[in-house]
């Protein structure tokens, strides 16, 4: 092998290796990007009246986006609601008691469902909910938002059920429970921290999302009582301030912006340490 | 099915056995939770049939209408009712094969680091890192890309390109002034930078399945780090690889605000990357609550299934890649 194809190969390979490596910090660079991005825009748009005001009409400045986070809450409690237990017993079927067909096609669904882009569940939430009523609602708006926290629910529900050692289960049932028993009491209760973790995440995921709201829950300048009326959202908010055409709108959008990135990703960075170090907290 | 068979049993020597045996079953809740579970689970199947049976017979209007044309029409006129899909299934299209000609070879070449040269606390931390950043909402991409990607390519990367590869030959007419900031290649800017994560999160766990006797074959041959990845890891690892793009491609495609905010949001079909146009997402997303008509509110409709449609088949197809390589490897 003469001596320059040698040298050829070892460059290459210096080359490529550095490359790989340039990558993945580039990427991860887009991360503390984002935030430093925001906290730098939005923080000093942030201040008291953010939280606690109402919008002002067009030509104001000031005012507050205090109506979009009670609606968001209220949005992510109806998911919650209808979803969360769906995902739920539909995960302990899964892991409990599926026949291999049947199991395996609810598995393949949620899938499915969980690919299903945002926007078209969107649509799906107004044929169900708004059309027959005929107007926007908080309560279609939560029926989206639960529709995609199902998917997510079942599949770390079944994940963290199978993840029970199998000796707590031999052991509840020798015990004489039965089998019904033996998943209440001992392992559900063994799985409970992974789970309620995957729920949090669930709904960490759908608090970002826009898509499904726009023609479901709509937005709504001011405060929006009971169920059945639009109301407003942070993402929606941050989506209409955003591409609004005045100077103080694009500033209130960078500090809602940053509240939603920081709740988004302080509930997963909490979720995902948890999870890692729960290992032994799981097995219990 | 054991629970069933001890009630039997035990019934003969009680009194009334019919009414014990249940209130024991009853009691043991075996196939009271059974069913219940059993009804939540079908619920799932109930609703993702509805989900497209709702988006079939709303979409009749239009379909009963147009027909196939449907997919070929370049006009979308509101005004006189005339609706074709053509432009919104090209930006769909374009944007999203845009992305993945920045995000694979990016995500591809962090997830071969990860996998292969970083040690393991490291890579546990970048992938961590890569994770939240797949859980940043999208609309919040899509704020950064009006008020950072948009003006830099205005600025910056359009003129640039225009200039450079604009003369060249065959690709040069992709890279044709106006350049307005917004368009394809922005919102394809900004969804590598959302499907990146997919990419390199599926493929690390791949590669991390690559047996370890490969690597130390190729390295024994004297092959050098890069060769024995690139031509022993990476090939073992190609299905579950495509199976990555094909993820991040449906995500891609479906993606509404991000790039709802960066498109430009022209219904036409322009061979300049630098042109403004419109996605399947975006023009429900815009277009939805302002729709006119039954037929307006059914073409709207009708690219909802479309786009439903095409993420259906590549998730699919997706899946069945991933699970191939995980299982079996993927060589023949």
């Amino acid at each position: 092998m003469d001596r320059a194809r040698l040298l050829w190969r070892k460059s290459l390979n210096g080359v490529m290796l550095t490359l790989t490596g340039v990558s993945a910090f580039a990427v991860v660079s887009v991360l503390f990007l984002i935030l430093g991005y925001l906290l730098w825009n939005g923080g000093s748009s942030l201040n008291w009246d953010f939280f606690t005001k109402l919008p002002k009409p067009v030509g104001e400045t000031g005012g507050g986006m205090a109506n979009a986070i009670i609606g968001s809450l209220k949005l992510l409690l109806l998911a919650a609601l209808m979803g969360l237990p769906v995902g739920l017993l539909a995960g302990v079927y899964l892991a409990e008691f599926g026949s291999k067909t049947f199991a395996f096609v609810i598995r393949y669904t949620t899938d499915l469902l969980n690919g299903v882009p945002s926007i078209v569940i969107g649509i799906f939430a107004y044929s169900l909910v708004v059309l027959p009523v005929k107007h926007f609602s908080a309560l279609a708006g939560g029926v989206a938002l639960g529709m995609m926290v199902i998917p997510i629910t079942v599949r770390s529900t079944e994940e963290f059920l199978r993840s029970v050692p199998g000796s707590l289960r031999e052991g509840a049932m020798a015990l004489g429970a039965s089998k019904w028993k033996t998943i209440a009491t001992v392992i559900l209760p063994a799985a409970s921290g992974g789970i309620l973790t995957g729920m949090l995440l669930a709904l960490a995921r759908v608090a970002g999302e826009t898509a499904p709201l726009l023609f479901t829950a709509f937005s709504n300048r001011f405060w929006s009582p009971g169920w059945g009326q639009p109301t407003a959202s942070l993402p929606v908010m941050i989506y209409t301030y955003a591409i609004a055409p005045y100077d103080d709108w694009h500033r209130q959008a960078w500090a809602a912006g940053l509240v939603l990135l920081l709740l988004v990703l302080l509930a997963n960075l909490g979720c995902r340490l948890a999870l890692s170090r729960g290992g032994s907290a799981r097995s219990v | 099915m054991s629970t069933t068979a001890t009630t039997i049993a035990r019934a003969p020597s009680q009194p009334s056995g019919g009414a014990r045996a249940f209130v024991q079953r009853l009691r043991h809740g075996d196939e009271i939770a059974h069913l219940i579970t059993l009804t939540f689970a079908a619920g799932i199947l109930l609703l993702t049939s509805m989900l497209v049976y709702e988006l079939w017979v709303n979409s009749h209007l239009s379909r009963a209408k147009f027909g196939w044309l449907f997919f070929w029409t370049r006009t979308w006129d509101p005004m006189f009712g005339d609706f074709g899909a053509a432009p919104f299934i090209y930006g769909t299209l374009i944007t999203s094969i845009v992305s993945l000609v920045i995000a694979v070879p990016l995500g591809l070449s962090a997830a071969i680091f990860l996998a292969e040269l970083a040690p393991r606390r490291i890579s546990d931390s970048i992938s961590f890192l890569i994770d939240l950043l797949a859980a940043v909402p999208s609309v919040i991409y899509g704020l950064l890309g009006i008020f950072i990607v948009v003006p830099l390519v205005r600025t910056t990367i359009g003129p640039l390109l225009i200039n450079t590869l604009g003369h060249v030959p065959a690709i040069g007419k992709l890279f044709r002034p106006p350049n307005y900031g917004v368009g394809f290649l922005t919102a394809g800017i900004v969804l590598a930078i959302m499907v990146v994560p997919f990419i390199i999160s599926v493929s690390r766990e791949v590669l991390l399945t690559v047996p370890r006797d490969q690597r130390e074959a190729a390295l024994a041959l004297g092959a050098t780090r890069w060769e024995s990845t690139w031509q022993v890891v990476v090939p073992w690892a190609r299905t579950g690889i495509m199976g990555s793009i094909f993820l991040a491609l449906a995500r891609a495609l479906g993606e509404t605000m991000a790039v709802t905010m960066v498109i430009g949001n022209d219904p036409k079909i322009v061979a300049s990357l630098l042109a403004p146009g419109y996605t399947i997402a975006a023009v429900i997303a815009n277009e939805f609550t302002e729709a006119t008509g039954d037929l307006y509110l059914s073409a709207l409709i009708e690219l909802g299934l479309v786009l439903f449609l095409m993420t259906f088949i590549l998730n699919g197809l997706a899946r069945i890649l991933i699970v191939a390589t995980e299982r079996g490897g993927g060589h023949p």
